[in-house]
């Protein structure tokens, strides 16, 4: 087994011909890490998150997942969307279920996991609402259970918590970060929030912008040991987003 | 509820009012008071003729709404879906859904015979377009991230068409089926009349034509609370509906 889940050799995109949005980008996500894909808007890290994901076609390059090669949507990833694209006509527990459900899994069964992951991120009760009854934190957990359902062990993150309150967002990735530690899942995770990026990561990629390049790799190395209080105010965590910004700051106008 | 519904009722007691008055009043020959209207369509009811009228009128309409529906939403899908199909059949479509198709009906006499088939042609031709509109707009409206949902999570062409492109679509679509049995009744009604040897057109005919104005009167009120009544049972399935086209964003 290759020590990196997935890899991108050489991706480049652009649209109509004209914008590029990505120049040849080679990357690893290492298995069971964190990687954040960072950078301004514009830069390309969604397009290049979706490339990954199968659902956009790069122009040069290629994505292998767990050393194979792959050209589409594939049962080893699961995608947290940045609007959680929920089925509006379906409760909560058939949304969670619904990965299982493409895939063929009978009924019951996929009650049956979708309640285990309904309650994993919190939603006990919730199984028969509608997302319209649901706050946007409450809908982003639906997503992130239908993603962790699907038992892929690579999970793609785009922007998940950028339509959700401040509040809400700090909970919530502190429940990610558990719930991530118990399921050891290989993340990608794409955010243009310094602070999120440095909390949650282990690696954060730095991405200049459009097109879209590989700038820097840092890698975060405070101790999270504490509580995520503790975190948010130790010098390590605050160099780390200040270094970023000292970085990123070049690409704003 | 009550209170915003209690002036709707009274308005429609308010022009029943006025109605009666006029036709008692005798002022205008065509009006006969809406009470004797409304007690000959009680007696319409019991004799044969407008049994038989109104039943070969009935499958001629549910048949022609049939094939509208079988015929417009899969066009409205593809149209919704596939921009050359959108770009060669959109004008057509607009067309039709906007031109006075009556001026047509002569023509489907030709080509279809002086029958049933005619009129059934006639309500498809009438109620088929919004249908087609309605569900092409649906379909544009569906938010793209939830198909690529479907597709990251494995989904199959056929999988997001039945599972998200239809149900995204359905408020839209169901709009355009309560139009479409709007212009379908407006369809074998006048498809009928042109024809004029079968069904509710033949009574039409024969009433207008020997001053028969309660049975006139009758028979167009009869079709106006069947085309209301049908309508607002496909608004309240609407209604079901609704709140995820709010929630579609």
């Amino acid at each position: 087994m290759t020590p990196h889940a997935v890899e991108v050799r050489g991706i480049s995109k652009s649209y109509g011909g004209e914008i590029q949005a990505l120049r040849d980008i080679t990357l690893e996500f290492p298995r069971g890490e964190l990687t954040t894909l960072l950078g301004p808007s514009g830069c390309g890290k969604t397009t290049l998150l979706k490339i990954i994901a199968g659902l956009i076609q790069p122009d040069a390059g290629e994505v292998l997942v767990g050393g194979r090669r792959v050209t589409g949507p594939g049962p080893e990833r699961a995608f947290v969307f940045q609007d959680f694209a929920l089925m509006p006509w379906a409760t909560v527990l058939r949304n969670v279920g619904f990965g299982l459900e493409l895939r063929g899994t009978p009924r019951g069964e996929r009650e049956d996991v979708a309640r285990r992951y309904i309650e994993e991120v919190g939603l006990l009760g919730f199984e028969h609402r509608y997302p319209h009854e649901l706050s946007g934190g409450m809908r982003q957990r639906v997503g992130l259970a239908r993603a962790l359902a699907v038992n892929a062990e690579v999970i793609l993150m785009d922007e998940p918590f950028s339509a959700v309150d401040e509040q809400t967002r700090r909970k919530f990735q502190e429940d990610l970060l558990q719930l991530l530690a118990q399921e050891k899942k290989t993340v990608i995770f794409v955010t243009h929030s310094i602070e999120e990026a440095v909390y949650l990561s282990n690696r954060i990629v730095l991405l200049s912008r459009r097109p879209g390049s590989v700038s820097r790799i840092i890698r975060t190395s405070f101790d999270r040991s504490g509580s995520p209080d503790e975190i948010r105010r130790a010098e390590a965590y605050l160099d780390t987003v200040e270094e970023i910004w000292q970085l990123l700051k070049q690409y704003l106008v | 509820m009550r209170l915003s519904r209690l002036p709707m009722m009274s308005s429609l007691l308010l022009w029943g009012l006025l109605w009666e008055a006029v036709g008692r009043a005798e002022l205008v020959p065509i009006v006969p008071p809406l009470t004797e209207v409304v007690v000959t369509f009680g007696r319409l009811l019991g004799t044969e003729t407008f049994v038989a009228a109104v039943s070969t009128s009935l499958v001629s309409f549910a048949l022609g709404l049939f094939l509208a529906i079988v015929i417009g939403i899969p066009l409205g899908v593809l149209m919704g879906r596939v921009d050359a199909a959108d770009r060669l059949l959109g004008l057509w479509v607009n067309v039709f859904a906007s031109a006075p198709l009556t001026a047509l009906v002569p023509v489907l006499m030709l080509l279809f015979g002086l029958g049933s088939t005619t009129v059934v042609v006639t309500v498809v031709l009438f109620a088929v377009w919004i249908i087609v509109l309605d569900t092409r707009a649906g379909i544009r409206h569906v938010s793209p991230s939830l198909v690529e949902m479907a597709r990251a999570f494995g989904a199959s062409r056929a999988a997001v068409y039945r599972k998200i492109l239809f149900f995204a679509a359905l408020p839209e679509i169901l709009a355009g089926i309560r139009l479409g049995f709007i212009r379908a009744v407006k369809g074998v009604v006048i498809g009928q009349l042109l024809v004029s040897i079968i069904g509710l057109g033949e009574l039409f005919e024969l009433y207008s034509r020997n001053f028969l104005m309660r049975e006139f009167w009758a028979l167009t009120l009869g079709l106006f609370v069947f085309a209301l009544v049908g309508s607002a049972a496909i608004g309240l399935l609407e209604r079901r509906v609704e709140y995820y086209a709010a929630s579609r964003g």
